[in-house]
């Protein structure tokens, strides 16, 4: 765990890279899936400080990044960086859900502005992600990118390969990210990328923040997979 | 006959409104290839992939597009089912399915190529508006209205057509008219030709309707009187809900026929197999008549 979970003053928090620690500690303790939800932390901040073109004023305009969140559980990271960004109100945090809470332990695309897909049954958000980058092509957004986050547990669902294939047989500008805790049940023998056939890949420290801006950042004329390893499940 | 309107009415919709995007799953993309050739952008063929097909059509309509998607109805809804629950119904997103192969038309292919469950399966899920042509002529009408929001909207298409098409039967619309308080037959698509032979003679009103979800409850409940007999070409007992919510309060008697749940592994026509689920005019006839006494 990299961030400092302990209370800290103000003059603390100016000096922290970004302001995830304190929100973070604000979502409550029965936060279902723990581990895996801070895997996935430091690509969040790269992606939402330094990649995407999205804001809070621009969740709706046609030609705003996407950022697909498929593996939707363990979504306390992904709650605390929208937050942080402003696009949702920080209180929301305190209580995760809960009747009256719009953050569940899934996020729902309808109930939290910034989310682009309410995801949680694994395997759903990559055909998406295809469709939503087929979808911007076809109307001419040839600037706008098109994210998704999966994780490496998660490729053990068949659908994935349906997308994984297709995206490379149409040289789709898309670019997936595995995040990789080793929690896949009979792992990838040969490696992730191996399973991603015709698409650009990387592997890379997934809390390098640096390294993930440097491989984030360029665009490709195919699709693209970023491999971030981070420490294994339960570690 | 009801796939060359499908392929005709899509692709002039395709010309017509850059909206519309049609995604496959290498079904009938042999007859889309001019279109395709022509909008290569909006007419996608994901290969033998269906859990993408749908997938890949909620991508789409999260972005403004207006998908339509199809194939065999066991592969687009059955195989799909957790797709088109999630990836279109949970975002919030529409798309426009439309299928082949429902019930038994797919006689010679065997139970692997049926789908007698599919409106049932749809009738699972919030919002879908379900069209069930019984003329090809039916169906131009019911594409180019779907390509004209955004809802869930299921076209099921068949082998099995009626002699003529009835342009307005969204809601039920009476073919035959008896007495106000004589029994009630609702036909759905398809089955309408066979019940109006299976009730030749008898004292029943003859109804019709190509749109059965949503149902129409306020037309059911201003036709029927004490006894109500639903034919419909899927799973009988599937609009079993919606008649017992339409009738809620009303003294009623009712006969659900449909095609039944025993798997029939045998081939032939579509015509053995509506005999063998009794839903040909002779056992439609026999059904009735038992019922009514």
């Amino acid at each position: 765990m990299r961030f400092n979970l302990q209370p800290i003053s103000m003059t603390a928090t100016a000096v922290l890279p970004d302001p995830l620690g304190p929100l973070l500690q604000r979502i409550t303790g029965d936060e279902k899936h723990a581990p895996s939800a801070h895997s996935t932390l430091d690509v969040l901040w790269v992606l939402y400080d330094r990649v995407l073109h999205i804001s809070p004023d621009t969740v709706d305009a046609p030609d705003r990044d996407r950022f697909l969140l498929s593996k939707g559980h363990g979504p306390a990271a992904y709650y605390a960086v929208l937050a942080a960004k402003g696009f949702f109100p920080e209180p929301w945090l305190d209580d995760l859900g809960s009747w009256d809470s719009p953050l569940g332990h899934h996020p729902d695309r309808v109930r939290i502005p910034g989310v682009e897909v309410g995801t949680g049954s694994l395997g759903h958000g990559l055909g998406l992600g295809v469709g939503v980058a087929l979808g911007l092509r076809a109307q001419g957004f040839t600037r706008t990118r098109t994210f998704v986050l999966l994780g490496d547990a998660e490729l053990d669902e068949g659908s994935n390969h349906e997308g994984i294939a297709y995206a490379a047989a149409t040289r789709l500008p898309i670019t997936a990210i595995v995040i990789d805790n080793q929690s896949s049940t009979h792992g990838w023998p040969g490696g992730i990328a191996a399973r991603f056939p015709g698409w650009d890949t990387s592997v890379v420290s997934g809390r390098d923040r640096d390294r993930l801006e440097r491989v984030l950042k360029p665009r490709h004329d195919r699709p693209n997979l970023i491999v971030a390893t981070v420490e294994r499940k339960g570690s | 006959m009801m796939r060359e309107s499908f392929i005709a009415t899509t692709t002039e919709l395709l010309d017509d409104d850059p909206r519309t995007a049609l995604v496959l799953a290498d079904i009938s993309a042999e007859s889309f290839v001019p279109a395709r050739r022509r909008h290569p952008e909006r007419v996608l063929n994901v290969g033998i992939r269906e859990q993408l097909m749908a997938s890949v059509a909620g991508g789409l309509a999260l972005t403004g597009m207006r998908p339509y998607l199809h194939s065999y109805a066991p592969f687009a809804v059955d195989r799909a089912y957790e797709q088109l629950k999630l990836d279109l119904g949970h975002q919030d997103a529409g798309a426009v399915v439309v299928t082949i192969g429902g019930s038994y038309d797919a006689s010679e292919e065997g139970y692997t190529h049926q789908s007698p469950g599919d409106v049932a399966l749809l009738d699972t899920l919030e919002g879908w508006t379900i069209h069930v042509p019984g003329h090809h002529d039916e169906v131009p009408a019911m594409l180019r209205q779907a390509a004209r929001n955004d809802d869930r909207v299921y076209v099921r298409l068949g082998l099995q057509e009626n002699d003529r098409a009835y342009p307005h039967a969204d809601r039920l619309h009476v073919v035959r008219t008896a007495d106000r308080q004589s029994p009630l037959v609702v036909a759905v698509g398809p089955m309408l030709d066979p019940v109006l032979e299976a009730t030749h003679g008898l004292d029943v009103t003859v109804s019709y309707t190509n749109r059965p979800r949503p149902f129409d409850a306020e037309g059911l409940r201003a036709l029927a009187g004490s006894e109500v007999v639903l034919v419909e070409p899927y799973l009988a007992g599937t609009s079993a809900a919606a008649v017992s919510a339409a009738l809620e309060g009303l003294p009623h008697r009712v006969l659900h026929l449909g095609v039944g749940r025993s798997e029939i592994r045998r081939y032939g026509s579509w015509r053995d197999h509506a005999r063998a689920h009794g839903l040909d005019a002779p056992g439609l006839r026999a059904s009735i008549v038992d019922f009514l006494g």
